[in-house]
């Protein structure tokens, strides 16, 4: 994982310094679209050859529902807090 | 949500693929996706760091402001573990991580099933893909009743493009600083997050 971190940072630094090559910008967005592709087709692919997985989509595609709403209503609640407390009497 | 479908047809195809069998062995064998990881997460710092809104976003930094991000970490963690308190498949470890996709689902995915497996990773995948539509069609009930910040914090990384729109007419536009704010914070994390969890 470290060198994914590393990688990302080094990224950030240049995409700093190269902020006005718009050509350069334009290809770099072009091609994380295609990198994202081919993970995502990778992951399909090593799904689709794992039967553990591909029996059990249900199961998995509950799970990952109700986790969602989980985080959903977790992170709604505390933002009320939030937005109680520190922004709604700047209102109006 | 073009770019969402795009997205899925490709895990999709290869999904289908996968399951009969259509590719020589020798592809599958091989595993090319780490680096594909290392390319993709140098261009999105690249994409991060040329962002006109991350500009924008250091000039608007104060207090109030990164109470916005940080309540929707917190929420989210707060609201994972209790799931992972009521049933027994997911460990807390992996529902924090599943979590921390903040609905950022092609890179939450990619590198959960890299650590993780594959499992995991296609729930990080069609959960944080669920949180992207429970914001494009709840937003309009969440900004009613659990005030303006709740739309922002249900859209997590996705406040700051693929929410934004419907974020901002429900909430009005002196919260899209905000929501984009919010939302260039949470996709900064992202793997930094990932990373420590797990």
């Amino acid at each position: 994982m470290i060198p994914v971190l590393i990688l990302m940072t080094a990224g950030i630094a240049i995409g700093w310094i190269l902020h006005k090559k718009e050509k350069i910008l334009k290809a770099s967005s072009v091609l994380t679209n295609w990198a994202i592709y081919i993970l995502l087709f990778l992951l399909g692919l090593s799904v689709g050859t794992n039967d553990q997985i591909l029996n059990n989509f249900d199961k998995i595609g509950l799970q990952a529902i109700v986790i969602t709403i989980f985080a959903v209503m977790g992170s709604i609640l505390v933002s009320w807090l939030t937005y109680i407390l520190f922004f709604k009497k700047d209102e109006r | 949500m073009k770019g969402s479908l795009i997205i899925l047809s490709f895990f999709a195809g290869g999904l289908l693929l996968g399951m009969y069998k259509l590719l020589p062995d020798e592809l599958l064998q091989n595993d090319y996706s780490l680096y594909a990881l290392y390319v993709l997460m140098f261009l999105v710092g690249i994409g991060i760091g040329s962002n006109k809104k991350s500009l924008q976003v250091i000039k608007s930094v104060n207090f109030k402001i990164l109470l916005v991000p940080l309540s929707v970490i917190t929420g989210t963690y707060i609201g994972v573990s209790v799931f992972s308190l009521i049933q027994n498949n997911l460990s807390l470890i992996e529902s924090l991580a599943v979590g921390s996709g903040f609905g950022y689902y092609s890179l939450s995915s990619v590198l959960i099933t890299e650590v993780s497996g594959e499992e995991l990773g296609v729930i990080a995948l069609l959960s944080n893909i669920s949180r992207e539509i429970i914001t494009l069609l709840l937003t309009p009930l969440f900004a009613r009743y659990f005030g303006k910040l709740a739309p922002i914090s249900s859209g997590g990384a996705t406040a700051m493009d693929t929410t934004l729109p419907i974020i901002t007419k429900y909430i009005g536009s002196d919260y899209a600083i905000i929501s984009v704010f919010s939302g260039v914070v949470l996709t900064i994390l992202v793997p930094f997050l990932i990373a420590i969890i797990l």
